[in-house]
Formats: structure tokens, C-alpha cells, sequence
């Protein structure tokens, strides 16, 4: 059988019948003349650039700003499919939480011998810093996205779960703002679950969150690395749409135990502190000496419970690729549960065994980096070449341990907006996921993130993926 | 507020003005080289010298050409004060303070920028100037505009305000300082009237020719002009005008944060000093002796803002 007809299409698919989600938009597409579409597909681009949605690229000069391509051509999930999902995302995120409290607290699930020790201990990812420490409403992941691939009808596996920085979420909110202000007839006839309230939920989750010095209303703030950051935009769009002050290292210090900005009146204690700077910079007396986007003393405030950081330092050790292959036992082992949402199996190269087996099928496998990220570092067996592979070979015998290797999956493909029309490319989906002691909240859809190149499995926007809106109809 | 906003809006909007001031003067110079007879492009150092570009300029090139002098004051990445580098500069500043930005702010200075990196990505020949010029000329008006429109009037607002009308301030002066020449005293008390170039560089670089006229007549002579530009109440680029503004953004931050700072205080000094003054006591002290004092009294204020509002740690 032709490897093309067994991939499974959003709108079509496996075999050409339009599918539920997508009748309506079907019905308006057709009724649309392809020009006046590529005018739309010009004019979201003019959109983007004037409002500033840009990245900025790493290692390029500072002037750099790149637009993440836009397509205009919404992603469909059916209300019944997405239900499943997010009671999935749900059980998953507990279980992250649980296992964070226990990991820096009484490594249950070592004991237990659901978790090898050196997993923990010979990880990077882990803070010993953190060991014993709870923090505010016992809440380590205050924001979460969960990436997410389709290859099915019913079918669904978690790629990765983000449970430090999580980015995108601004994408996920101009998109929805872009596709109302051009397409407003297609918002009448899809009952489309608005994304908007997001801005507000995360401040009220973060306030939720609030550490016991904390007196009256939370002061909430989004710390920044600065302007020169890829995802500044998305740190000055969150603090600005929360309606908080967007904060760098040096407009911070310790004042009387709290951690206090500097403000046209003096330093104000800050409540919640939404960091979007790496565990390592946040703290040169803690982390990194030569930190300079970070607070000399923040840990020690936040050991007194005189600041909440989210998310918590060392949650990284939750989203590592290494213990992304124990996650269904680590979610049963919290929850009692059998795990809703599926892992993609994963071979460890760490254990001979499945070094064997991935080494004897590279061909067909997807090798990864531990600690990578970002889509880089990876062999996508497949599409390399012989001379590729064979290079990847020697890095992967060289250091097994940092590696792990998954089946190629055929993720599902949803129609863009090309020259000549609809064409399918492949996807995956970044749902966020706000925790606070008054629950978890999932906004509906999240960030689809497309391959905008014919056949390629490569979405990060770093190499060339670019994103749409996505949309969870109202049953 | 942050510090760091604060100074981010008042430097957004200081870059602001000087790109329009900067436009303005290539403007003035433009209109001159074309007016005038004889062929050499002695204006343009002195143009320069309006701008404060000059020093950076003799540093980097042979000769003083009309070319060279639009290129460096317009679109060279050298030459920090170009318009291309102001407009670049205020856009750095408001992605700083993007927070404390309405949208139509952000997008009209974005836009901006946008249009400036977009006509100024090549030489502008003679032909072309006029009209790019007229571009940057409304683009930035539209962020005036965008802000008049849209902003709040609170503490926000007032540091944009600050940095709008220390900018202009020192702009009026430094462009009466380096013609202060042809102001001095022994030209008026002949009672002749200005040389024609020279009025018009003055008047036209501040846009102050039509509002001169309107308020003294189309008869020209340096104590008017030095009258106008320096202490009239009605002129939006009089040194006393910019000093009235500075003082009254200060008097809404003092009264809404309930302090009594010393930058008020010294605004408060500068915009007296002006009130007790008449045109013939500053031409007694020496137009450029008065003219340095006022401009050391603007630095020193500046400074203190920045001190008083923690602008730094």
C-alpha cells in the first residue's frame, strides 16, 4: 500500500469522506474564490508585522525579527474529541504535580521501584535545591502545554509534556483575534469555544497561588530575560494582557525579605513572580554565578514563602525525555489510573536491549536528545540519508545514555492555505493547561503548530513550521 | 510604574521628537541649498551643527557635501541622532515599555519604523527627498497624534510628555545657540533686517515661519525672533512653552505619587526665570552665554528626573 493513503487527514480522513468537524468550513470554502483568499493570507501577515508578533532568532544579529508564518486555514476538533483529550491533559498534569511533590519530598515512587533512582540522581534536570521544599498551594506547575500528535481518528499520543516555560500561548490568542477580524462570517456559522479568557485565567491563577507574606490583592509580575529574547513579544503580550508589570533581573532585588521592584515610588514587593528565565538563571547565589537576568537571594525569599515562582525551580526533572518513557507508570502510580492519554513508545537507549534494537533499525526510527530541544539534535531515520544516519551511529554508540528513540509515527495532516488551494501537511497540537489550587483549566484547542513543507515532520518554528487556529466546536 | 518604564517612555519619546527635529532641519537645509545662488554646501555644517551631528560627521568624512550631510543626518546607522537611528531607537524604547503602550500607539510608532526601514533602505536622491521626508514627517505625527488620542492621562503619559519637551527644549536651544550669530545684538540695533537665508533657517527649522507671521507680521528682526523663540506663552517650541509643559507634567507626577520632588523644583526655577525675563536683559547677558545657561539648566534637570523617578538602580 502507498505510504500516502495511510495517513490520516483531519478533514478527509483516510479515505476522502469529509469529516464532521469540517463540514461547515467545507461549505464556506467553496463558496470562496482562491484570490481574495491569498489577499486574506497577505493581509494576516501585515496584521502580524505591525502588531510586533515576531521572534527574534538565537545567534542572529539583534536587528533579526522573524514572523512565525501564519496559515489562515483553521484546524477543526470536534467537541466530543476534545473532551476525551482534556480529561486526558487533566489526569496528566495531577500526575506531574504528584510526582514533582514527591520527588523533592519522599521519592515514593523510588521506593515503590516504579522509577530507578539514577533517573533522579544522575539528572540535570533535578534541583537539590528544591529537596523539602513545598511550594505555595503545593502547586509546582503553574502553567503547563502538553504536546500532543494525532495519528487517527481516536487516535492520540503525547510527544512531550512542557512543564517549565511553556511558549506559544500568545500564537494561540492573535491567531483567534486574527481569524475573527478576517473571517468574522465563519465564527457565525461554526460555534467555535472561545481561547480569550486566557490572559485572565492565568492572572487568577497565579494570584491563586499567592505565598503566605503575601497581604491584600497579589502582586503579580512576568520576569523577562529582555528584549533581546526569542519569545519577548509573547512576555510583553502576557504581562500587558494580565494587565502586570513585565520585569528583567535588574529592576528586581530583596528588599526586607520580600523580592521588590523598582518602581517611580520606590521598591513594591512582588507576590507571584511568572518567570520566563531558565531555573539556572534565576538565582546567581543559587544557580548560575554569572547570571545576570536572574535575583542574587529570590531562592532564599521563596524557601521563606516570601514569593511564588512559577513555575517552580526544578520542574524540568517532570518534562525530561529520560522520564517522559516512565510517564504512564507515573501517572497510574499518582492516580490510581490507568493512563487516558497515550506515550509514544519509547525505546531507552540507555538500556542494552533497546540500544540493540535502535541501532538495528535506525532507518525507521526517530532518535532524540535526552536534554535537547527545539527539533534540533534529532535523526528522523526516514528522511535521512545514509550519510546521516551513519554519523548519527557513532554519536548514538558513543553516548547511549543520551538518547532515546520512538517509532516513526504518520501524524495526521490538516489542509493549509497553498497557491493552488487546500494541500495536507502535518501537525501537532499544544494544548495549555493552568493549575492553581482551584483547579486545573484547559483552554480549548491551543497552539497547532504545522509543517508548512510538503511531507516534512519538522513543525518547530525555528526550522520552518508555522501555525493556525485551531478550533474545539461546541457540540 | 516601573523605573525602567519610565525612562523607557521618556526615551521612546525623546528619539521620537529628535527624528522629526532631525527631518525638519534636512528639510531647512534642502530648501536653502535650492534658494540660494552660489554653489557650495557651506550650509550643511551648519545645519549639522543645529543637529549636534557635526563632530560625528567630520569624524567619518573628508568634506562637507550636501550628500554626505542628508545621508549621515538621515539614514546613517553611524550616527546615533539619524533619523533612521531615532526612529529605530524610539521603537527599541516602546517594545521596552510595550505594556504601558495602547495598541494604536504601538502599532502607529511600529508602523513607523516599518515605513522608515522601508524608504530608507537605500540612498534617497535629491528627487525622492522631499517626499520621503513628508512621510517621516506624518508617520511620527501619527504617533503624536495616537498618543494625544489614546493615552490616559496619568503618570504613563507624563514621562512621554517629559521626554517630548526636554527634547524640543533642547533642540530650540541648540539651533538659536548656533546662530545665535546672527542674532547678536549689534545686527537688530541697526535695526536692519536679517539676512534672508538666515531667518529662514531659523524660523523654517523650528516650523515657526507661519506662526511668526501671524503673531509679528511679516516684517522679520532678530529681537522678534529671539522674543518668539525664546520666551512667547503661544509658541509650541518656545523655550518657555517647552519649559511650562516640563513643569506642569512634573506638578501632575508630584501630585499623584504626593511628593515634592527636587526635579520640580527646578523646573519650577526655569519656567520663573523665564517669566521675569525680557528679551533685551538676555541680549545684555549675551545670547550665547543665556543660551548655554538654559541648556546646562536642561541637562541638569534631566539628570534629576532621572534620579527622582529611579529611572536606573
Amino acid at each position: 500500500m502507498n505510504e500516502e493513503q495511510k495517513i490520516f487527514d483531519e478533514m478527509w480522513g483516510r479515505n476522502d469522506e469529509l469529516r464532521d468537524p469540517y463540514k461547515e468550513f467545507q461549505s464556506w470554502f467553496q463558496g470562496e474564490d482562491l484570490k481574495r483568499l491569498r489577499a486574506k493570507q497577505r493581509e494576516a501577515e501585515e496584521v502580524f508585522r505591525l502588531t510586533g508578533i515576531t521572534f527574534n532568532v538565537y545567534g542572529r544579529s539583534e536587528a533579526e525579527e522573524r514572523l512565525i508564518p501564519f496559515d489562515i486555514i483553521p484546524r477543526v476538533i470536534a467537541g466530543r474529541e476534545w473532551q476525551k483529550l482534556s480529561k486526558g491533559i487533566e489526569q496528566r498534569v495531577r500526575a506531574i504535580n504528584a510526582f514533582l511533590h514527591d520527588i523533592y519530598n519522599r521519592q515514593e515512587i523510588i521506593k515503590a521501584g516504579r522509577l530507578p533512582r539514577e533517573m533522579i540522581s544522575r539528572n540535570e534536570a533535578f534541583l537539590p535545591q528544591m529537596m523539602g521544599m513545598t511550594p505555595p498551594g503545593g502547586v509546582y506547575t503553574h502553567i503547563v502545554g502538553i504536546d500532543l500528535v494525532r495519528t487517527g481518528d481516536d487516535q492520540f499520543y503525547v510527544l512531550e509534556d512542557n512543564a517549565r516555560t511553556p511558549s506559544g500561548v500568545s500564537y494561540m490568542l492573535e491567531n483567534r483575534e486574527t481569524m475573527l477580524k478576517m473571517f468574522p462570517e465563519l465564527f457565525s456559522t461554526n460555534r467555535v469555544q472561545p481561547v480569550q479568557n486566557y490572559p485572565t485565567n492565568l492572572r487568577r491563577s497565579l494570584a491563586a497561588c499567592a505565598p503566605n507574606k503575601c497581604e491584600g490583592t497579589p502582586t503579580v509580575a512576568v520576569l523577562t530575560p529582555g528584549i533581546y529574547n526569542s519569545a519577548y513579544y509573547e512576555h510583553s503580550f502576557l504581562a500587558d494582557q494580565m494587565g502586570v508589570e513585565l520585569v528583567e533581573g535588574h529592576d528586581l532585588r530583596v528588599v526586607d525579605g520580600r523580592v521588590a521592584m523598582r518602581t517611580t515610588e520606590g521598591y513594591k514587593p512582588i507576590d507571584v513572580l511568572y518567570r520566563r528565565v531558565d531555573d539556572d538563571f534565576l538565582d546567581p547565589l543559587s544557580f548560575n554565578p554569572e547570571s545576570a537576568l536572574g535575583v542574587p537571594g529570590i531562592m532564599d525569599v521563596y524557601r521563606s514563602g516570601g514569593i511564588t515562582i512559577a513555575n517552580a525551580p526544578g520542574t524540568g526533572i517532570a518534562d525530561d525525555k529520560a522520564i517522559y518513557s516512565y510517564m504512564p507508570d507515573i501517572v497510574e502510580f499518582y492516580t490510581g489510573e490507568k493512563a487516558i492519554l497515550e506515550n509514544v513508545p519509547t525505546w531507552r537507549c540507555s538500556e542494552a536491549d533497546s540500544l540493540a534494537y535502535v541501532l538495528d533499525n535506525l532507518a525507521e526510527l526517530v532518535v532524540k536528545e535526552v536534554h535537547g530541544s527545539g527539533g534540533y539534535g534529532m535523526l528522523i531515520g526516514p528522511t535521512a540519508s545514509k550519510k546521516e544516519i551513519a554519523e548519527f551511529r557513532k554519536k548514538l554508540e558513543a553516548k547511549p545514555g543520551n538518547y532515546i528513540a520512538q517509532p516513526t509515527l504518520s501524524l495526521s495532516t490538516v489542509p493549509i492555505f497553498t497557491k493552488a488551494g487546500l494541500a495536507p501537511r502535518h501537525v501537532d497540537l499544544r494544548p495549555f493547561v493552568l493549575c492553581s489550587p482551584e483547579g486545573i483549566n484547559i483552554t480549548p484547542g491551543g497552539l497547532t503548530r504545522v509543517a508548512l513543507q510538503k511531507g516534512s515532520l519538522v513543525v518547530n518554528s525555528s526550522q520552518g513550521g508555522g501555525t493556525k487556529d485551531t478550533w474545539v466546536l461546541e457540540d | 510604574m516601573l523605573g525602567k518604564t519610565a525612562n523607557g517612555l521618556y526615551w521612546m519619546y525623546r528619539y521620537l521628537e529628535r527624528a522629526e527635529n532631525t527631518a525638519r532641519l534636512i528639510e531647512t537645509g534642502q530648501r536653502i541649498g535650492l534658494t540660494r545662488l552660489d554653489q557650495d554646501d557651506d550650509e550643511w555644517a551648519s545645519v549639522m551643527q543645529s543637529a549636534s551631528m557635526f563632530h560625528g560627521y567630520k569624524e567619518t568624512h573628508d568634506e562637507v557635501t550636501k550628500d554626505g550631510a542628508i545621508d549621515w543626518m538621515l539614514r546613517s546607522k553611524d550616527n546615533p541622532s539619524s533619523v533612521l537611528s531615532s526612529i529605530s531607537a524610539a521603537r527599541q524604547n516602546a517594545r521596552l515599555v510595550r505594556t504601558a503602550l495602547t495598541n494604536e500607539v504601538w502599532e502607529a510608532l511600529n508602523g513607523c519604523y516599518m515605513k522608515a526601514q522601508e524608504i530608507l533602505k537605500r540612498k534617497v536622491t535629491e528627487r525622492d527627498l522631499p517626499a520621503v521626508l513628508e512621510v517621516i514627517r506624518q508617520r511620527t505625527a501619527l504617533v503624536r497624534g495616537m498618543t494625544h488620542g489614546t493615552m490616559l492621562r496619568n503618570d504613563i503619559y507624563d514621562f512621554a510628555r517629559l521626554g517630548t519637551f526636554l527634547e524640543r527644549a533642547d533642540n530650540t536651544a541648540r539651533i538659536l545657540d548656533v546662530k545665535y550669530y546672527v542674532l547678536l545684538p549689534s545686527a537688530f540695533s541697526v535695526g536692519s533686517s536679517l539676512d534672508n537665508v538666515h531667518w529662514e533657517t531659523i524660523l523654517r527649522s523650528l516650523s515657526a515661519r507661519g506662526g511668526f507671521r501671524m503673531a509679528y507680521g511679516s516684517q522679520v528682526n532678530a529681537r522678534d525672533i529671539a522674543q518668539f523663540l525664546i520666551l512667547d506663552k503661544r509658541m509650541p517650541r518656545s523655550l518657555n512653552f517647552c519649559a511650562t509643559k516640563i513643569y506642569a507634567n512634573l506638578r501632575y507626577l508630584a501630585s499623584d505619587y504626593k511628593t515634592e520632588p527636587e526635579s520640580s523644583v527646578l523646573a519650577q526655577r526655569l519656567v520663573e526665570s523665564f517669566m521675569h525675563n525680557d528679551i533685551e536683559v538676555v541680549f545684555e547677558a549675551g545670547l550665547h552665554e543665556y543660551i548655554q545657561s538654559v541648556l546646562n539648566a536642561l541637562g541638569e534637570l534631566g539628570a534629576q528626573i532621572e534620579k527622582d523617578y529611579r529611572f536606573y538602580e
